[in-house]
């Protein structure tokens, strides 16, 4: 589960993490009313939205305007709250479509004296929790893994004990620190890796995170990404999701118990496990088709379950065949066959649709599928059932 | 001979009264697997359909001999219900359940380091040896007796893999599935150090996925360490980069884990990589047809 910017700092601040002083603003008097709150010369205009490279990020509707402003005046904070709230920003993170801004945030402004990368994930082949560091903050930091390796610092760290002051300290030489900014690290550091075990975390990234003049240390922004699987212990947090960042078919499909992702496509996929899923794909494309979806209805989903699992592949209008791939484990084949014939009753099938059964109860599945009489599709095998898809858009 | 799972294998099931777990300790129980009982706290003494049931899989070592287990138990308890099995001695861990919150598995893989006992998944199918025992969720039909030992990071791939090769004829020794999690229990490179030293096996069918570099690593062993035979497959070469990933993830692997990356390196390692789901069958053939030509 992805987080805005605003409430992961709300997060940090109860966890004794510092962030810049700011308000919350939904509409452009709010907006300057926050800027007169916050009592300083500058503030920063910040859109929340669920996606990275804001600053650059531009908007369909305005494009002049940017997605974070620097404002001197409470009038500057309204007028550009005026062109951002309700309007569409385009980053290079959201994709052509863009996403529409409802809320932004004013933040007080600070000292700058130099700007560092955050990143803490949990790294597959070290089985644990890294953080991650970088002098180069405030830009595209894959493109520093890609060209500066060397500036990128890896740190290890046990969800037990956490992050010790002793690799704070180690981090803080290792990046420059001076002064009283070592200090900072040596309890900032610590903190947010306490967060991050705290919170069942996947990803927490703090890009920049800034030493001021004063040598202080503070998160400048938040992109903090939730373990799903954890979030029943953390009942909390729940308040924080924000269905309107989710494209609505996932949601629906996640509260279905169905992993769904949306992809550009005619092909429609029913198919069970990760695995097969990404396989039926790459076979899709590999015979010249192009999925309009992955959908894994998984290990053992029921009749509606999978009749959910068709209307969500139906109801994308993209959708001009749809390719069945089951290789039953734990799900029956059967199983497939009666929600297939359900949701053919109740949604009904306008496109054509090809059938790949294999594995538990195949034989009943197939015997049902024949006797039902409906105008079905069936295949043999894999390569059978995506040229046989693949075929029917040609026709 | 095979890996993991031989004649001596005793097998509980943790989680047994729960309806996944009654149900596959069932099928289990058909294909002919030793599955001697299963644990679930508070109705030890019980039992349910011929299983005794025990409160702690301590108890169930004891009086059954048990010395692998398979856990069915819900995601907020697996963690706890691995490190049970690990303390009461149980050498080999298969948990089926899928859902594990990530940090628990950091956790676990603490708990574990420096132990006897060995992990396969979370989240996964579990191992067969065929004729032997199967332990897990996969459907038993399909499969074989023979030479092709079989690892995997998908369950699902897995039986499409294992119906094919027993299509063509070519039998299996174990099949192994690691888990599609994060963190996981076992390595590809650990069981390919295992299939090299089983003498049942003769030839490697290793499935691998985008994402991580775990496939770069196997290739790597594979040039350095493995005589036989090995095929493989990359799911998701046409998977839509970074849909899920953060920045830190693509830092972390540091421009690895796409599948053309590891589909070169594989090759490079002198493994026959099929192109298509549908020739994992057939890419084992020509690995094997490779090996007898040099």
């Amino acid at each position: 589960m992805k987080i805005h910017e605003y409430q992961g700092k709300q997060l940090f601040a109860k966890a004794g993490i510092p962030v810049p002083a700011g308000i919350v603003a939904k509409t452009p008097e709010e907006a300057a009313a926050a800027f007169t709150k916050l009592g300083g010369k500058i503030a920063v205009v910040k859109s929340q939205i669920h996606a990275g490279g804001r600053g650059k990020g531009t908007f369909k509707e305005q494009p002049q305007q940017r997605g974070v402003v620097l404002v001197r005046s409470a009038d500057e904070a309204k007028e550009n709250a005026a062109r951002i709230l309700g309007n569409t920003l385009v980053t290079v993170q959201t994709g052509p479509e863009g996403k529409k801004v409802n809320t932004i945030y004013v933040e007080g402004g600070l000292n700058i004296a130099r700007e560092l990368y955050l990143g803490i994930v949990v790294d597959r082949e070290a089985g644990g929790p890294v953080l991650i560091m970088s002098t180069e903050g405030g830009v595209e930091i894959e493109e520093v893994a890609e060209h500066h390796p060397e500036k990128i610092l890896k740190e290890k760290f046990d969800g037990l004990n956490g992050l010790h002051a002793f690799q704070a300290r180690n981090l803080a030489f290792k990046l420059g620190f001076e002064g009283p900014a070592i200090r900072a690290a040596e309890k900032f550091l610590p903190q947010i890796c306490k967060f991050f075990i705290d919170n069942d975390c996947s990803m927490a990234e703090i890009n920049p995170l800034v030493i001021t003049k004063e040598g202080e240390l503070f998160a400048l922004d938040a992109k903090v990404t939730f373990d799903d699987n954890a979030l029943f212990r953390h009942a909390a947090l729940k308040e924080y999701r924000d269905l309107s960042e989710e494209e609505p078919m996932e949601v629906r499909a996640s509260e279905t118990g169905l992993s769904y992702v949306k992809l550009e496509g005619n092909i429609g996929c029913l198919v069970n496990g990760a695995g097969l899923a990404m396989s039926t794909m790459d076979l899709i494309k590999l015979h010249g088709g192009q999925p309009a979806n992955f959908l894994d209805v998984g290990g053992g989903a029921n009749v509606d379950q999978v009749t959910e699992a068709f209307k969500i592949i139906l109801a994308d209008s993209n959708v001009k065949a749809v390719l069945v791939n089951i290789f039953g484990g734990i799900m029956q084949c059967d199983t497939i066959v009666t929600a297939l014939l359900a949701a053919y009753e109740k949604v009904g099938f306008t496109v054509p649709l090809v059938v790949r059964l294999e594995g538990t109860n195949v034989d009943l599945a197939r015997k049902m599928l024949a006797e039902s009489g409906r105008d079905i599709i069936t295949a043999t095998d894999l390569t059978d059932a995506a040229k046989k898809v693949v075929a029917t858009l040609g026709a | 001979m095979s890996i993991l799972v031989d004649r001596d294998t005793k097998v509980i099931c943790q989680g047994i009264t729960g309806k996944s777990g009654l149900f596959h300790s069932q099928k289990c129980r058909e294909y002919g697997t030793p599955l001697v009982g299963g644990v679930t706290p508070g109705k030890g003494g019980t039992e349910i359909d011929g299983f005794p049931v025990f409160n702690t899989v301590a108890d169930a070592v004891q009086k059954t001999g048990a010395n692998t287990t398979m856990i069915f138990v819900p995601p907020p308890f697996c963690a706890d219900a691995i490190m049970e099995a690990c303390d009461a001695g149980i050498k080999l861990i298969i948990a089926i359940t899928e859902g594990v919150p990530v940090l628990d598995m950091v956790a676990v893989t603490t708990y574990l380091k420096g132990k006897s006992s060995r992990l396969i998944g979370p989240n996964c199918p579990g191992v067969i040896t065929p004729g032997i025992a199967k332990i897990g969720i996969m459907p038993g039909y399909i499969h074989k007796a023979g030479p092709v030992g079989l690892m995997s990071r998908s369950g699902t791939l897995t039986y499409e893999a294992v119906w094919q090769l027993t299509s063509l004829g070519l039998g299996q020794s174990t099949c192994v599935g690691l888990g599609g999690d994060p963190i996981v229990g076992t390595s590809f490179i650990e069981l390919l150090d295992m299939f090299e030293k089983d003498p049942a096996t003769e030839a490697i069918l290793m499935m691998g996925e985008i994402g991580g570099s775990a496939e770069i690593d196997a290739a790597n062993f594979i040039k350095a360490h493995v005589k036989k035979p090995v095929a493989a497959f990359i799911a998701g070469r046409t998977a839509p980069p970074g849909k899920r990933m953060g920045h830190a993830g693509a830092i972390i692997s540091g421009g690895k884990g796409t599948a053309q990356e590891k589909i070169d390196a594989l090759e490079a390692a002198g493994v026959v990589v099929a192109q298509s789901p549908a020739d994992m069958g057939t890419a084992v053939q020509r690995a094997i047809a490779k090996k007898a030509g040099k």
